[in-house]
């Protein structure tokens, strides 16, 4: 299969899969915090139905931008997962999910509403605090690999948890915040008991809610690629691995969201940055040891 | 070279005949006209040495050399006046030093020494060239309609505009001076213009505050031309020539030229306002804000890079470049630090001035050729959107009475154009997929291949903190207010007409940076290094970026600002008085609701930032000077 073949089908099928998947996850996600809680739980296809529902609401809106921005950020959601997929640059890929999540914190905060600009300040600290370690993980590949392409990476000689073990651990810390897990669901929340009206969501409704959950499936099924990045070699068998161990990490997340209360802002900042200046520091450290 | 002539002389002959003008309206006649003269002229410029890779050019006549040496010394005794009047007595010794061994140099050694060429251009003067000759002018135009706002303002006060604008456009002339010199005595002296320039357009207000600044930023660059001084000495001494060409040949043919090559980066670290220097340029803002704007994007800290970045091939791995690198890489991680706690926009936009111009230091200092791409695509992007921004600031400051973001709740409500071209400075200052963000990725990627791991580090911890800062003020910008009243009618129209060429050139160059990189800079850079391997970012990737600008600017034409849906009032605790900024709270009482920003004092302070980054820097500048001196001696 050519490059130009393999990238059209793997977009597509990120296209058509990954809300698919990325609901299904929720579901899923949903009966094991259920389980967790000790309650059944909703169908495992509840997500989609609140989604149709959604979609079924009256229109209603603060003002006339608002919802183009919430456009933006579900199109840019899904143009980072399609050059993810494809196989294109990480860097690039990064900078278009930051793109992505601006659109997102300005549409909270063009409603003018106090509740939802919190929200949206709120988000604003977590990129800053999740943004460091991010560029290190992809700078984490440059250096194992000599190139930020992931279609390079996948194909490399062996897993890069082997020389990035310290990335990886930096990174699946800032993905409880990525993830909108507690503790770390400071902006919005899936917990009503902590969450402060509704976070920055709070002046959205209708189909514009909708597309904010439908842009958080494809975004966490791309959260979760980057994971897949970690375990995936030019063994065949080595896919199988890869996901497993993505199932493992979604597991621990919903493991530690439901242990954990909301904490204070401080802490969100000051143990991302932390663990981005030793854990991230220290692993690049040792490969430019190995490098140079 | 009689095109290189004209754009220094022809500023000059307007700046002269400006200071005659009284009259508004000669002036505005004058000031236009030979804004478009100069924009023409540099565009001429552009076309005329296109296809040229370096062109250097000899000037017969040492009456000239004899002419500047004769301002100089009239320079130096003004400022020595000055300093002893206004009890500013380091001003006046830096001078007493330094200009004594300018003569004697230029009467004892200068004069022996031929000069090959006194002039050239190559692509990245182009560069600059259109950055003076388009923005700079842009600028001047910009003033016409602020100065007449600001005497307004200040109507108890004698109406000196006529000085101002002789400053302005003196400021022109010695820029296009700096960046066509190749003799370096010439480039002293047009650097040592830009200093007095800047010196009498901050203290322009007379306020004692203004005074103390002026003087604080003449300081530190005389501090700089000093070590200019010392390095046009070293090298005529030591190398027979007072040529950067040559310099840079002696250089990169693996002779060490590290003592003057840290004395000229030494002098473009004074210029370009980075720490320990960095107070002059935020002193700088008590000015009027066309001179922020001039100071911030084409003229004075641009000369301080242009210089770095000229230096480039030589820097790198050795004690010169790692200084620079270093020095750069924590004025960048500091100064965006600092950005975070400032609410006042004109701070806010110097230290983030402070902070790019860092980057673009660290990246000459690592000194390869995709570093260096980096650092000019800064310098563009930079150039065009920090213009915009201080223009827009001083343009919402004289009709909403403020300069505090926290004020600027709702601009978009109350005046519209302003704040969208508000917002496109913004984004072009940080966002992909606007020019800055390209840049920062190639400094990035320039960063972790130069094996500095610690620079690798003040990135991605600065890049998070832009991010922040922007963001924050471009919330509340974005920010919708009901029942705004739109003030926007009462804009000069020179003002509106600079804001909307500058927001569509930041757009533009943002479009075109593909080409420009095609055919500007890479070619710039061949000549530089002979072989230009692998850019920082492939082409590819610069147009899925110019495409994704194009796909925002499509989906803002179909579907901004439409909806069919009810427009409802938003959430409060209480019912919504409607106005959407007070509600009926408990006992009947109405609570009106009031929005603040964050600043992150306790992380973030200036004064802790500016101490960590002052110690830092002067501690990395001593061991890096001890270590040379230490190898001579």
């Amino acid at each position: 299969m050519d490059r130009l073949t393999y990238i059209i089908v793997a977009v597509a099928a990120y296209l058509i899969l990954a809300p698919l998947a990325g609901g299904l996850l929720a579901g899923v996600d949903r009966r094991i915090t259920a389980r967790m809680q000790g309650r059944v739980g909703p169908p495992i296809l509840q997500p989609f139905y609140d989604v149709f529902k959604l979609f079924e609401k009256e229109g209603i809106t603060v003002n006339k931008v608002q919802d183009f921005y919430i456009q933006c950020f579900l199109i840019f959601i899904v143009i980072t997962g399609c050059f993810f997929f494809a196989g294109g640059d990480l860097l690039l890929i990064i900078f278009t999910l930051t793109l992505a999540s601006i659109f997102l914190i300005v549409a909270a905060f063009s409603s003018n509403s106090p509740y939802a600009q919190i929200g949206a300040e709120r988000e604003l600290l977590q990129m800053m605090a999740y943004e460091p370690m991010v560029l290190i993980t992809a700078i984490g590949f440059y250096l194992v690999y000599g190139t930020f392409n992931i279609s390079d990476v996948v194909a490399g000689g062996g897993p890069a948890i082997v020389y990035l073990p310290g990335i990886f651990i930096g990174f699946v810390y800032i993905l409880t915040i990525k993830l909108r897990k507690s503790p770390f669901d400071l902006s919005m929340s899936h917990h009503g008991h902590q969450e402060l009206v509704k976070g920055l969501t709070t002046e959205f409704s209708g189909k514009t809610l909708a597309l904010i959950e439908i842009a958080h499936w494809y975004e966490n099924i791309f959260l979760m690629g980057f994971v897949y990045l970690f375990f995936a070699w030019s063994a065949p068998w080595s896919p199988i691995l890869a996901v497993l161990i993505c199932c493992i990490i979604y597991f621990l997340e919903i493991f530690i969201d439901n242990n954990e209360a909301r904490v204070k802002w401080q802490l969100a900042i000051n143990t991302s940055w932390i663990a981005a200046a030793t854990l991230g520091f220290v692993n690049m450290l040792v490969l430019y040891f190995i490098v140079f | 070279m009689s095109t290189l002539f004209f754009l220094i002389l022809f500023p000059l002959v307007v700046a002269l005949a400006l200071l005659v003008l009284k009259t508004d309206m000669a002036r505005g006649v004058l000031v236009k006209a030979a804004a478009a003269v100069i924009a023409a002229g540099s565009v001429y410029l552009a076309w005329q040495y296109f296809g040229s890779n370096g062109d250097y050019f000899k000037f017969e006549g040492e009456y000239v050399t004899y002419i500047m040496m004769g301002l100089e010394i009239a320079i130096a005794g003004f400022i020595f006046v000055l300093g002893i009047k206004y009890k500013k007595y380091l001003a006046s010794v830096l001078v007493a030093i330094q200009a004594p061994i300018m003569v004697w140099f230029e009467l004892n050694v200068g004069h022996t020494i031929e000069v090959q060429s006194d002039l050239f251009i190559d692509k990245f003067s182009i560069i600059m060239a259109l950055i003076i000759g388009v923005i700079g002018s842009l600028i001047c135009v910009y003033a016409l309609g602020y100065m007449k706002d600001f005497q307004h303002h200040h109507h108890d006060q004698k109406d000196r505009r006529p000085l101002f604008f002789f400053l302005l456009f003196l400021f022109l002339s010695a820029m296009f001076g700096i960046v066509f010199s190749n003799n370096l005595v010439w480039l002293y002296f047009f650097w040592e213009i830009t200093t007095l320039c800047s010196f009498l357009l901050i203290g322009f207000t007379k306020t004692q505050e203004a005074t103390n600044n002026a003087f604080r930023a003449i300081v530190m660059n005389l501090l700089g031309g000093f070590g200019f001084v010392l390095a046009i000495v070293y090298m005529g001494v030591t190398y027979q020539t007072i040529e950067l060409n040559q310099l840079l040949a002696i250089g990169m043919m693996g002779y060490s030229v590290v003592i003057p090559a840290a004395l000229l980066a030494f002098a473009g670290i004074t210029k370009a306002a980075q720490m320990p220097f960095s107070s002059w340029l935020l002193g700088a803002m008590v000015a009027p804000t066309p001179v922020s704007a001039l100071l911030h994007s084409s003229t004075m800290v641009k000369a301080g890079v242009y210089l770095i970045v000229k230096l480039a091939p030589v820097l790198g791995i050795n004690p010169a470049g790692i200084m620079v690198m270093m020095v750069g890489g924590i004025t960048f991680l500091l100064a965006s630090f600092i950005a975070i706690s400032q609410s006042n926009a004109k701070r806010v936009l110097a230290y983030s001035t402070v902070a790019n111009l860092g980057l673009i230091v660290a990246c000459a200092g690592i000194g390869t050729a995709a570093a260096v791409w980096a650092a000019i695509m800064l310098i563009i992007f930079h150039a065009v959107a920090k213009s915009l921004l201080f223009l827009c600031v001083g343009t919402a400051e004289h009709n909403i009475g403020s300069r505090d973001i926290e004020d600027m709740d709702g601009l978009f409500s109350r005046m519209p154009r302003v704040a969208i071209y508000m917002v496109v400075g913004i984004c072009g200052m940080f966002l992909a997929p606007f020019g800055m963000l390209i840049s920062k990725w190639a400094a990035m990627k320039a960063f972790v291949d130069s094996g500095n791991i610690l620079l690798v580090m003040f990135i991605v911890f600065g890049s998070a903190a832009t991010l922040f800062f922007w963001t924050k003020w471009l919330g509340k910008i974005m920010a919708i207010m009901a029942r705004q009243e739109n003030i926007e009618s009462k804009v000069h129209t020179e003002e509106i007409f600079v804001l909307t060429t500058l927001a569509a050139l930041t757009v533009l160059v943002c479009l075109m940076f593909p080409v420009l990189s095609a055919f500007v800079i890479v070619p710039y850079l061949t000549a530089v290094y002979a072989t230009v391997s692998a850019l920082a970012i492939s082409s590819g990737n610069m147009y899925i970026m110019a495409a994704m600008l194009a796909l925002i600017i499509l989906l803002i034409i179909i579907g901004y600002g439409k909806t069919n849906k009810k427009i409802v009032p938003i959430y409060m605790a209480g019912v919504n008085t409607g106005d959407d900024l007070s509600y009926n709270g408990s006992i009947g009482q109405t609570v009106s609701v009031s929005l603040r920003n964050w600043y992150m004092e306790s992380y973030f302070g200036e004064k802790k930032m500016n101490v960590i980054g002052n110690i830092s820097t002067v501690a990395i500048m001593v061991g890096v000077f001890s270590l040379i001196l230490g190898g001579v001696l």
